[in-house]
C-alpha cells in the first residue's frame, strides 16, 4: 500500500492511500498539477509531506530504489541513447511486450527518430513495465495513440493492475478515467485533490 | 645570452600603427577608434606595471609576495571563468568551483614542474613561478570554462533523457554520465587543436620570446614541450574536477535533477 500524506510541493497539497491492485484516474484541467504531483511521489523534485510503501518510509530507502518500485512514467519519455535496445537490459524479454503493444518487432537495433511520437509513447511505457514496479505513476500514457493503442494500453495496465500493481493514472479523457480508475481523483487549481466516486 | 634590448622610444614608431588602424576606423566609420583607444591604453598600463610587479618581485624572492600574487592571478582567472558561462551557476558555487579547480589544476602541476623538473633555487622563485603558472592558469581557464558551459548546456537540452534515466532508478552517476562524457571532451577540444596545429600554424609565444631572447632553438623547443605536457596535463586535471563539481552541485542527494539552482538566465 502507498500511503500519502500531507504531500507539498509548490502550490500543490494531497494526501491519499493506493491499495496493492488499485488503479486511481487523476483528472484536472492542464496546468494544475497533476505531473508536479506524480513527479513529488516519485521523488522527482524537492517536496515535503510523508510517502510511505508497505509502512516504509521514502526517505529510508536510498531514491533509485524507490523509483524502482513507485515509477513515474512522463507523458513524452526521455532517452538517452539513439537506439532503442539500449534503452533496455534485456531487449529479447522486452520483445513480448513490444509486440503486444503493436510496435514492430524488429525494431531493437532502429534509431529512436524512426519511431512516431506514438509508438515512442508505448516503447517508454514497455521500458517503464520492464521494471516490474509495485506502483506505477502514469502521466497521460495514451496522449499521443490512437484509440486501438490506447485500448492495448489499457487492457496490459489492467492485467498488471489485477495482478496487484497499483496504478496513479493521470488523463484528461472522462470515459478512460471511467473504466481505468476505480476511483477518480479530481485536481482543482488550488492544487487539492478531491475524490469522485464512479 | 644576448638580446636586443627596446627603450620606450623603440615602441613610439610601431605604435603608430595602432594610430593607423585608428584612424581607419574614423575614416570608414567602423565606430571602433573609441574601444581601440581604450583598450591600447588599457593594454600598456596593465604589461609596463606588470613588468614592475614581477621586477618588485625578482627583487624580493619572498613566498609571502609571490604567494600574494598568485592568489590574485587565480581570482582573475576564476572571474573570467564566471563571465564565460552562458547559464551561470549561483555565483559563490560558480566563483568557489572556477577558483577551486583553476588553482587545483594550474597550482598541481606549476608546483609538479617547479619540484621535479625545473627545480629553481628557492623552488618558489618567482621568475619561474608566476610565468608558469599565468600560463597554466590562461589554458586551464579555458577547458575549464567550455567543461562548465557544456555541461549546463547538456543537462538543460537533454532534460528529458537524464530525467527518464532517473524515474527508472538511475543513480545520478548514471543518469548525467553521458552528458559529463561530452562536457570533458568539449573542455579538452581547445588543447588537442592548439597541440596539433603548434609549430606549423603558430610558433608559441613563449618559445618565440625565448628565441628572441638568444636561446637556441631547439632548447626553446624542449622548454615548449614541456609546458605544453604541463598545461594538457592541468587542463585534463581541472577540467575534470569542474565538470564533475558541476554535475554534483546540479543534482542532489535524492538523485534528483535540480535545474532549479541555475537562476534564470540572463539575456546577453
Amino acid at each position: 500500500m502507498l500511503t500519502v500524506s500531507g504531500l507539498k510541493r509548490l502550490h500543490i497539497a494531497a494526501s491519499f492511500d493506493l491499495q496493492d491492485g488499485e488503479c486511481v484516474a487523476l483528472q484536472g484541467p492542464s496546468g494544475v498539477g497533476k505531473t508536479l504531483l506524480l513527479r513529488a511521489i516519485a521523488d522527482l523534485d524537492p517536496n515535503e509531506g510523508t510517502v510511505k510503501l508497505d509502512g516504509a518510509l521514502r526517505e529510508a530507502i536510498p531514491a533509485p530504489a524507490w523509483r524502482k518500485q513507485v515509477t513515474y512514467l512522463a507523458a513524452e519519455p526521455g532517452w538517452w541513447s539513439d537506439i532503442v535496445q539500449e534503452h533496455f537490459t534485456a531487449w529479447n524479454d522486452a520483445l513480448p511486450l513490444v509486440k503486444r503493444l503493436g510496435l514492430p518487432d524488429d525494431c531493437g537495433p532502429w534509431p529512436i527518430q524512426r519511431l512516431s511520437t506514438g509508438e515512442r509513447q508505448r516503447l517508454g511505457l514497455v521500458r517503464a513495465l520492464m521494471l516490474r514496479s509495485r506502483v506505477l505513476l502514469l502521466d497521460e500514457p495514451t496522449s499521443a495513440l490512437d484509440s486501438a493503442s490506447a485500448t492495448a494500453v489499457e487492457c496490459l495496465i489492467a492485467e498488471r493492475v489485477a495482478n496487484g500493481t497499483s496504478v496513479v493514472w493521470s488523463t484528461h479523457d472522462n470515459a478512460q478515467a471511467r473504466r481505468i480508475g476505480s476511483r477518480i481523483f479530481a485536481m482543482s487549481a488550488d492544487g487539492r485533490i478531491e475524490e469522485d466516486r464512479p | 645570452m644576448t638580446y636586443i634590448q627596446l627603450s620606450y622610444g623603440d615602441l613610439v614608431l610601431p605604435a603608430l600603427l595602432v594610430v593607423m588602424d585608428g584612424a581607419l576606423s574614423l575614416v570608414l566609420r567602423l565606430k571602433l577608434e573609441r574601444q581601440l583607444a581604450i583598450a591600447t591604453v588599457r593594454m600598456v598600463l596593465q604589461l609596463v606595471l606588470v613588468g614592475y610587479v614581477l621586477t618588485f618581485l625578482f627583487a624580493a624572492v619572498s613566498p609571502l609576495w609571490t604567494a600574494l600574487a598568485a592568489s590574485i592571478m587565480v581570482l582573475f582567472a576564476s572571474r573570467e571563468i564566471v563571465a564565460r558561462q552562458k547559464r551561470r551557476l549561483p555565483a559563490v558555487w560558480s566563483y568557489g568551483l572556477g577558483a577551486g579547480c583553476t588553482l587545483l589544476a594550474a597550482g598541481t602541476v606549476t608546483m609538479f614542474a617547479l619540484l621535479t623538473e625545473l627545480r629553481p633555487d628557492p623552488w618558489y622563485h618567482p621568475r619561474y613561478a608566476l610565468p608558469l603558472l599565468g600560463m597554466m592558469l590562461g589554458n586551464t581557464m579555458t577547458g575549464i570554462s567550455l567543461g562548465l558551459d557544456a555541461l549546463t548546456n547538456g543537462l538543460v537540452r537533454e532534460r528529458a533523457a537524464v530525467e527518464a534515466c532517473l524515474a527508472l532508478g538511475g543513480s545520478r552517476y548514471q543518469a548525467v554520465l553521458p552528458i559529463i562524457r561530452d562536457a570533458l571532451r568539449t573542455g579538452f577540444m581547445p588543447i588537442m587543436n592548439s597541440m596539433a596545429a603548434i609549430g606549423l600554424v603558430s610558433l608559441p609565444g613563449m618559445m618565440t620570446g625565448q628565441i628572441l631572447a638568444g636561446v637556441e632553438p631547439i632548447d626553446a623547443a624542449k622548454y615548449q614541450l614541456l609546458i605544453m605536457f604541463l598545461i594538457t596535463g592541468g587542463t585534463g586535471l581541472g577540467t575534470l574536477t569542474a565538470v564533475l563539481g558541476g554535475a554534483r552541485l546540479l543534482t542532489d542527494h535524492r538523485h534528483r535533477l535540480r535545474l532549479d539552482r541555475i537562476p534564470a538566465e540572463k539575456s546577453t
